[in-house]
């Protein structure tokens, strides 16, 4: 097991930028999340920490040792594809030990660790099957253990979640983070599920366009995103933003939103005037007859546990989690006020957030 | 209630009777196509007065004469010189005599049946082998102006081949390749190599590049994955392709009659010189052209499940 660190890396198709300059470290046992949304080069990044690809620039190291240009066979890495992947032409038991026929390792080794493999994923039954048959579960299992049979120093995975139906999906989830747990690899995932990441990962990277927007652990990601577009992507519903025109000072403990004066976390830096928004969790809202920010019921959404109320306010539509008891009718008037210590101000310009005591001591990228 | 009766027949699959009209259909076609191969079946077991009597004879007393001619040479004795040699030693032997002849030797059937086989499958396994991993280098490579390679090759099957039967025929004695098995598998080769990359990269193109990126993340340099993974998928392609090569090669008469004469010649342009050796003997030139046959139908019936199984790509989703 070992990590893996990428410097600057950079890959460029034609005058498409497909990642730009990205440097994180997965450290040695971690559970990365890649979170991606569909489209714009997902996978590029895997694909050169795989050697499937080559970067236009930058580093990739793996244990210490510069692996940029070394040949896929020579990394030592696991490649959990989207679809599989499985060979038509093997049965199970031929696919999970196809990496270990390539190491020349005796036969009789080969069967005793395809069986433990296909133990630990409970695939033993099928070993004997033909890969064509299988429900795509049993593939992703097969995959997998394809991936960890050879014990390998890190694995990659390309959201192999992705075609299994929702139900299944969940059920997988939970299994992925309990293997990670029993054998502690190193790995990167990438999908463009925000609930996967969340569930699974140690640490989630969010890439925008080929940027790395944030990294962090997912607390740190929901709780302090470092930008609108983060704050945006992570949650559903996602944060809230309310606009407001303002300078910014260091040390100021409030801002004024729609003439009324919020309470905010205090601020940390000086930021010269101009559009802000206010970010707010829809959870980090409560209703109250006594606040000043008022608005008009839009539409619910009843969850059971709870429900979504959306409230057009003078700010815009905000979307607030509350108690699923009290039903609401359209149009009615209700009170904002939101959790003092959870808020967000963020800069609509660069999008970045503004540095105040909610993110001190936490990882800025 | 109405007491209509309603038969369930669902959209995708076809009624019995359509189904039933159908088979009809490919039976008569069947059939309509396998009379001249009977035809010359039943010739080839004829005696030559039955094989040349009008109207066509359909009962008749089969003989193997027709083989025993194809396969041997004979000289014409006299009754007496016959009557004093010891018993047949064979039943081609007795037929012969029945004939007023003896047999001299073995015919040049065999040999020219084993020039067709070399010829043939030597032509075919090189045009398959060359056109796989052309075909595998157009599909995954970036190869400069592609677009009018691939153009190129096709455009050499836009002419008849015998278009160019002077010129090769000029070029071929110049390099001594005149009536040698080696030129006329090179120019088999030619002629199919182009075939054979279209109708591959068509296939290769259709296996997804994952199953060799799996295998080159397995630990398999890429001419590995290309032998254990890309190849085995491959395989109903490859089959189809080495057929239609196979098939063009083995039948190919004009080349042959203007390349080979002596001791490269293929079966095609033997067989009718069967003919003139005493008479129309037409049950041995059926005789020699059914035996042809075998091997193409051998093959064909072999790879006939390859052919039938289709493209299937188990694991991977579409």
């Amino acid at each position: 097991m070992s990590e893996i660190k990428i410097v600057n890396l950079r890959k460029q198709f034609g005058d498409f930028v497909a990642v730009e300059d990205s440097s994180f470290t997965v450290e040695d046992g971690e559970f990365l999340a890649l979170l991606v949304p569909s489209g714009c080069g997902k996978t590029t990044t895997l694909r050169m920490i795989a050697g499937l690809e080559l970067p236009t620039s930058g580093k990739i190291y793996l244990d210490g040792e510069d692996v940029t240009f070394n040949r896929a066979s020579a990394r030592d890495i696991a490649f959990v594809f989207q679809l599989f992947a499985l060979y038509p032409h093997m049965n199970v038991r031929r696919n999970i030990g196809f990496p270990l026929l390539s190491q020349g390792i005796a036969k009789a080794e080969i069967r005793a660790r395809v069986e433990e493999t296909a133990k630990l994923l409970r695939i033993d039954h099928i070993l004997d099957r033909s890969v064509s048959g299988l429900a795509g579960g049993d593939r992703q299992r097969v995959a997998l253990g394809r991936a960890i049979v050879r014990r390998p120093k890190c694995f990659l995975m390309d959201e192999p979640l992705g075609t299994l139906d929702a139900e299944f999906r969940e059920v997988m989830v939970h299994e992925l983070r309990e293997l990670h747990n029993r054998i502690h690899a190193t790995t990167v995932y990438v999908t463009h599920d925000q609930h996967e990441a969340m569930a699974m990962a140690d640490k989630i990277a969010v890439m925008n366009h080929g940027v790395i927007e944030q990294f962090g652990t997912p607390q740190e990601i929901y709780n302090r995103p470092a930008s609108m577009y983060v704050a945006d992507f992570i949650g559903s519903p996602p944060m809230n933003f309310m606009r407001f025109h303002s300078g910014l000072r260091r040390g100021m403990r409030s801002i004024v939103l729609d003439g009324h004066e919020v309470a905010v976390p205090e601020v940390g830096e000086d930021v010269a005037p101009g559009e802000m928004a206010l970010g707010v969790r829809p959870e980090h809202i409560r209703f109250s007859d006594q606040a000043p920010i008022r608005g008009a019921v839009y539409g619910s959404e009843y969850l059971g546990t709870n429900q979504i109320v959306a409230v057009e306010t003078a700010a815009g539509i905000v979307k607030a989690r509350v108690s699923a008891d009290r039903s609401f009718s359209l149009g009615e008037t209700v009170g904002l006020e939101f959790n003092p210590a959870k808020l967000a101000v963020f800069d609509c310009a660069s999008g970045r957030a503004i540095a105040s005591s909610l993110y001190a001591g936490a990882r800025h990228v | 209630m109405s007491s209509v009766k309603t038969t369930a027949h669902s959209v995708v699959e076809p009624t019995p009777t359509v189904k039933r009209i159908a088979g009809a259909i490919v039976i008569l076609y069947a059939l309509v196509t396998m009379i001249p191969l009977a035809w010359i079946f039943l010739t080839s077991i004829k005696s030559p007065p039955d094989s040349i009597s009008y109207p066509p004879k359909i009962v008749f007393t089969p003989t193997l004469e027709g083989y025993c001619n194809l396969f041997t040479t004979r000289t014409r004795q006299t009754p007496d010189y016959i009557q004093a040699l010891p018993a047949p030693s064979s039943t081609c032997d007795e037929i012969t005599r029945g004939r007023n002849m003896v047999i001299a030797g073995p015919s040049n059937y065999w040999p020219r049946f084993g020039n067709s086989l070399l010829i043939a499958f030597g032509s075919t396994f090189l045009a398959v082998s060359l056109g796989t991993l052309a075909a595998y280098g157009f599909s995954r490579f970036r190869v400069p102006l592609a677009d009018d390679l691939l153009f190129f090759i096709l455009s050499t099957r836009m002419m008849p081949p015998i278009a160019v039967a002077i010129p090769i025929y000029l070029m071929y004695r110049q390099f001594g390749l005149s009536d040698t098995a080696l030129g006329m598998i090179l120019l088999y080769t030619a002629v199919n190599v182009s075939l054979a990359v279209w109708l591959l990269k068509g296939f290769i193109d259709e296996i997804p590049r994952e199953y060799e990126e799996a295998a080159m993340i397995d630990g398999y340099t890429r001419l590995q994955a290309f032998w254990k993974v890309v190849l085995p998928q491959a395989t109903t392609g490859i089959a189809a392709t080495a057929i239609f090569c196979l098939i063009f090669a083995w039948n190919e008469y004009a080349f042959a009659v203007l390349l080979t004469s002596g001791s490269a010649q293929t079966a095609p342009p033997f067989i009718p010189t069967i003919i003139g050796e005493g008479g129309q003997d037409w049950p041995a030139v059926a005789a020699g052209t059914t035996i042809f046959l075998v091997p193409i139908l051998v093959f064909t019936i072999v790879l006939r499940k390859q052919l039938l199984r289709g493209i299937t790509f188990g694991a991977v989703r579409k």
